[in-house]
């Protein structure tokens, strides 16, 4: 069983490992056809259509979705690798371990926001940014230049704290859990996050930056807290919504697969703040 | 911090007038002289040296050439030196692109201008809405 680790807790040899896991997926083109997905949902999604990405209920589980498709990837590559969380409550500031030269590299020059460090440096040469919305083909970030804090525990908790799962209209104007975790609404969590990364983590390619997927597995564990606080709470809409995915609906791109079937995250992984399963503890 | 009032914007665009010669220059006059008399929502400003055209919804059918995907009708069209920036609107009336995409802005002037600041020179990659079936 896979379990998704805090990064500031990963050995040396589990950051390795971990970004030579992504170098790997790069050079091969796979990781690409991830930002590619990613950018056309960007696109695509939008209040009054269809939407299925982004600014709807199936935010959590399509991108819970999106990064066991991922994790399986890298998987294939290092069996031994599990996408790591990054709780920006925590480690929030650019002097954060995360953006050490050893891990993902740290902010970008003043010039042009190019990374200059780490194993995702232009000059590298095996990290370009191939999938784009402009010319420049060089990992950007701007550490805490778009808005200068990222969101407190105390921001955390009080969108943890929100019974309802989501509400109408279902896209970005709505109350309720899921609204304010994306962050078009209220204290503004996720998105927020993109924006104090900067660089391509502002853009319809967030996932450039190796970070999207470590902050995505944080969004992905804040659903499952909710959860276990609100356990007489489920996803909405249950069924009949028109342009967004009730709760047996699937969702594209897979077509194969229905938040019902996300909702437990334990059937794919476990955080390493929750206690073994029994199955997975017999195995050791 | 990157906000700008609507002064320093006219301000910006009028100061680049002299420079632009006599090409744009009936357009530029109009916009700056007599706002009242052209679509709403019609901007041709140069902005830290890029140049800004925004044609708004209603007269914007007949340009968009082959460029037809989901959810592009209805919306301006963003222009940042001639390449068309992807926006989207959001229910509150608020903006967003796919230079800025998690966070919005009050009107598409002020995101086309985020996105000059985005880019630092670079320019746009090409117009490539995806309908949703990536």
């Amino acid at each position: 069983m896979t379990v998704r680790k805090n990064q500031a807790a990963l050995t040396p040899e589990e950051k390795r490992a971990f970004t030579n896991a992504l170098l790997e997926l790069k050079r091969t083109g796979v990781y690409d056809r991830f930002v590619t997905t990613h950018n056309g949902f960007i696109m695509s999604d939008t209040d009054s259509g269809d939407r299925v990405g982004h600014r709807s209920p199936s935010f959590l589980p399509w991108h819970r979705r999106f990064l066991l498709e991922f994790e399986a990837a890298l998987q294939k590559v290092d069996p031994k690798v599990a996408l790591p969380y990054w709780d920006w409550t925590a480690d929030r500031t650019s002097r954060s371990s995360l953006w050490a030269p050893d891990f993902l590299g740290g902010t970008g020059r003043a010039r042009d926001g190019q990374v200059t460090d780490g194993p995702f440096a232009y000059a590298g040469g095996k990290w370009e940014v191939n999938v784009r919305v402009d010319g420049r083909a060089y990992l950007r970030r701007a550490l805490g230049s778009g808005v200068a804090e990222l969101p407190t525990k105390a921001e955390v908790e009080s969108v943890l704290s929100m019974p309802v799962y989501d509400m109408a209209p279902w896209n970005s104007s709505s109350n309720g859990f899921r609204n304010h975790l994306e962050g078009w609404r209220g204290a503004n969590l996720h998105n927020r996050v993109h924006v104090w990364v900067g660089g391509q983590m502002g853009t319809g390619v967030s996932p450039n930056d190796p970070v999207f997927w470590m902050h995505h597995a944080y969004v992905d564990k804040l659903w499952a807290e909710w959860q276990a606080r609100h356990p007489k709470s489920t996803y909405l809409p249950a069924a009949g919504t028109a342009n967004v995915i009730d709760l047996n609906d699937t969702m594209r791109p897979w077509n194969d697969v229905t938040p019902a079937d996300l909702l437990d995250h334990r059937k794919f992984y476990t955080f390493d703040t929750e206690p073994v399963p029994a199955a997975a503890a017999s195995q050791r | 911090m990157n906000k700008i009032t609507r002064r320093q914007a006219l301000g910006t665009a009028a100061g680049a007038l002299s420079a632009l010669g006599t090409a744009g220059a009936t357009a530029h006059a109009a916009a700056a002289d007599s706002r009242a008399s052209i679509p709403a929502g019609t901007v041709d400003e140069v902005y830290q040296g890029r140049r800004i055209r925004i044609t708004p919804a209603e007269s914007g059918g007949g340009h968009h050439g082959g460029h037809h995907g989901g959810g592009h009708d209805g919306l301006p069209t963003v222009r940042i030196d001639g390449r068309e920036l992807h926006v989207m609107r959001n229910a509150d009336g608020t903006w967003i692109s796919v230079v800025n995409h998690y966070e919005t802005y009050a009107d598409p002037a002020s995101l086309a201008r985020a996105a000059v600041r985005e880019l630092q020179g670079a320019v746009l990659a090409p117009f490539a809405p995806m309908g949703g079936t990536a």
